[in-house]
This record gives structure tokens, sequence and C-alpha cells, in this order.
């Protein structure tokens, strides 16, 4: 999942500044999980936004709406005549879905009301912690399910480094060792002899130090679609 | 702004205080008729889009009653309110409406302060802080 988070309510005041009709979209999906941009935190930033606005003596109307999500062009397809009507789209969405809309829409304007964090999972309700770099080759399968490159500050490949300390890195006390995760975890499953194999440096064309990166699917090829 | 008769809405449970039902029809207490009374199952039953709304709309003041937080009658009702009326606050802080506008009590029915007591002080509070700017002119 993307983890985002809504800029603060200043931020977002300041980009709006000259805009008249905004049309606040939210996202039913990665952004709503994260209590960033569903369909209540629109209906939320809408009624600070209005209240704000009307305090400092601004005129601004607020529309209200939420796709499913906002990274796919039939959703937004569905919205183009509000999208129209608006002076600005503020999307509370990831960097995805901000983007999908400047492209559909090239003739609106969109700012983004969140931002982008990391991908992750809800650790617990109201708590998303990181778990994966997109590094475009996935090698979890030697590590116990535990990324090194996401997990470790230091994406180690091969075992810990000296600063880890009682099973925790040491950038923070709060943040556990990777390798301490994944010793322990291999040990669990009776395969600690995968870390008798050193790891080779790794491939990095494979993720965004790569450049931008496309997948085209190998049945849309065969069927010589364009 | 001793004359400003605020428009103060309550969200209570009924189970903090076994009056509240009473309360509400206000025959015996010498409320102000602005103070609106809204029973709810649970204090947690008040979301945060409720509680700006009735700001929106243009509410002077807002106060929220519930259970003690180890005395919920539905758990962790009350503390989920708590926290969600110290999320709004810092809102209400941001959007220049002032975070005192919104109090949040824990009351238990047998002993403590009285609903009545904890209403009259918002009442004043709120006539401190004066008219919100928020006001939408009513249809005379």
């Amino acid at each position: 999942m993307i983890i985002t988070k809504q800029k603060s309510l200043e931020e977002i005041r300041k980009m709006l500044a000259g805009y008249g009709k905004i049309l606040i979209l939210g996202c039913g999906t990665c952004a709503t999980v994260c209590f960033a941009g569903g369909e209540r935190e629109v209906a939320i930033l809408a009624s600070s936004l209005r209240m704000a606005e009307k305090i400092n003596g601004k005129k601004k109307t607020f529309f209200e709406h939420t796709v499913k999500r906002q990274c796919d062009w039939e959703f937004l397809d569905e919205i183009a005549e509000k999208v129209k009507a608006a002076d600005v789209v503020l999307s509370l969405s990831c960097g995805v879905g901000v983007q999908a809309i400047a492209e559909r829409f090239p003739n609106s304007r969109v700012l983004p009301g969140i931002d982008t964090c990391f991908l992750g999972l809800t650790a617990e309700p109201g708590i998303w912690s990181e778990r994966c770099d997109a590094c475009g080759h996935c090698l979890v399968h030697e590590t116990g399910g535990i990324c090194p490159i996401a997990r470790c500050a230091k994406g180690l490949f091969n075992g810990p480094c000296g600063g880890s300390v009682a099973g925790k890195c040491e950038i923070s006390p709060d943040v556990p060792c990777a390798w301490q995760l994944i010793i322990d975890h291999l040990a669990a499953l009776g395969q600690l002899d995968k870390l008798e194999v050193i790891q080779p440096p790794k491939d990095w064309r494979t993720s965004h130090s790569g450049g931008p990166r496309k997948i085209v699917s190998p049945v849309r090829e065969e069927s010589g679609e364009k | 702004m001793k004359n400003l008769k605020p428009r103060l809405v309550v969200f209570s449970c009924p189970w903090c205080c076994f009056q509240m039902a009473d309360l509400s029809g206000a025959t015996q207490l010498d409320y102000s008729p602005q103070v609106k009374i809204n029973i709810v199952p649970c204090s947690g039953r008040v979301e945060i889009i409720d509680l700006m709304k009735t700001f929106e709309s243009g509410a002077d003041g807002v106060l929220v009653l519930g259970c003690l937080e180890d005395k919920c009658h539905h758990q962790n009702g009350s503390l989920t309110a708590k926290r969600r009326v110290s999320y709004i606050k810092g809102l209400l802080k941001d959007i220049g409406l002032g975070e005192k506008r919104l109090e949040m009590f824990m009351l238990s029915p047998s002993s403590g302060p009285k609903p009545e007591e904890i209403i009259g002080n918002m009442v004043e509070q709120v006539k401190g802080l004066g008219s919100s700017p928020i006001k939408v002119k009513r249809k005379t």
C-alpha cells in the first residue's frame, strides 16, 4: 500500500491562494486506508477550508468528490465535467493520482493535498510502517521474508553492521534492526544456512536508480495491440 | 460580551448522566433556549465531521459529554471521543476559530460535577470568546 499523509492546512491554503472554485478529490484506495485522502478526510478538509476562508474574508467554493482510485483513467473520465468546472483540483491522492489528473486533463490545474511517503502496511490501527523500496527485484525469500533494503537503514545485504544494539538499529532505539529480525525469523524457520550464502552486489538497474520504469504485459505484446 | 447569548451545542450520552434526557427538555432548568442538547448512544458515536459541521453551521461553542474513561458503557467510546476532540481542537486553532470553543468532559452519574454546572460554565466560556466568526445569518 502507498502510505500518504495529508499536508498541513497552512500549506494547503497557501497553494489555494488565487483560486475561487476548488474541487477536493479524494481517493478510495490507499489514501482512504491511511486516513489521508478518503471520503471522510475530504469532508473534514472541505469543512476546515470553508471555515478558514470565511474567517479570513475570502470567497471560495469547495466541491467534494471521491473516486475509487485516481490512478486509473476510467475513474478519472467519470469526473471530467467536475474537473473542468473547477478552477483547480486539490487531489488527496498519492503522487501517482495527482499526475494522472494532470496528464488526463492537461488544461486543468491540479495541486497535491497529501505527501506520498513510502510503501508499507498498517502495523496497528493508526500506525503505518515501511516495508518495501520497490527495487524491482525482490529477494526476501533469501532473508526470511524481511527486506534488508527497506528495513535496514544501510540497506545491507549480508548481515548486520556493528551498530546494532539489543536488536535495535543505531539510528533510533525505536527502529528494530532488520538483520536481527531476519536472523530471528530464519532461525524460527530452520533456515539459518541461508546466511552462509553471500549475496552479490545488487543490480540496481531495476530500481528507480535505473530511471523511470515501465512494465508491458507479455499478453499485450503478443496480441500486437497498441 | 455580556449580552451575548451564545449558541451552544451539546452532544451527550445518556449513560454519563441519567438526567440528560430531562435536561434536553429544559423544562425545569434555567437554560438559554440557545443551548441545544443532542443525546447520542455513546460519545464515541460523534464523528469528527459531525463536530466540524456543527461549527460550520455557526455554533459558538460545542460541548461533548461522555462517561469516565474506564466506565464507558460501550467500553472505550468516551476515550475515542476524547481523542477526536483533541484532534479537532488543533484543527480549530489552525482554522482561526480557537480551540476553547470545543470542550469535552467525562462524567460519572453518581459523583463529581453535574452536567448543568458544566454546561453553565461552558456558556460563560463561550460568552468570553464572543460570537463565532462563522455565524450564519438566520432568516427572520
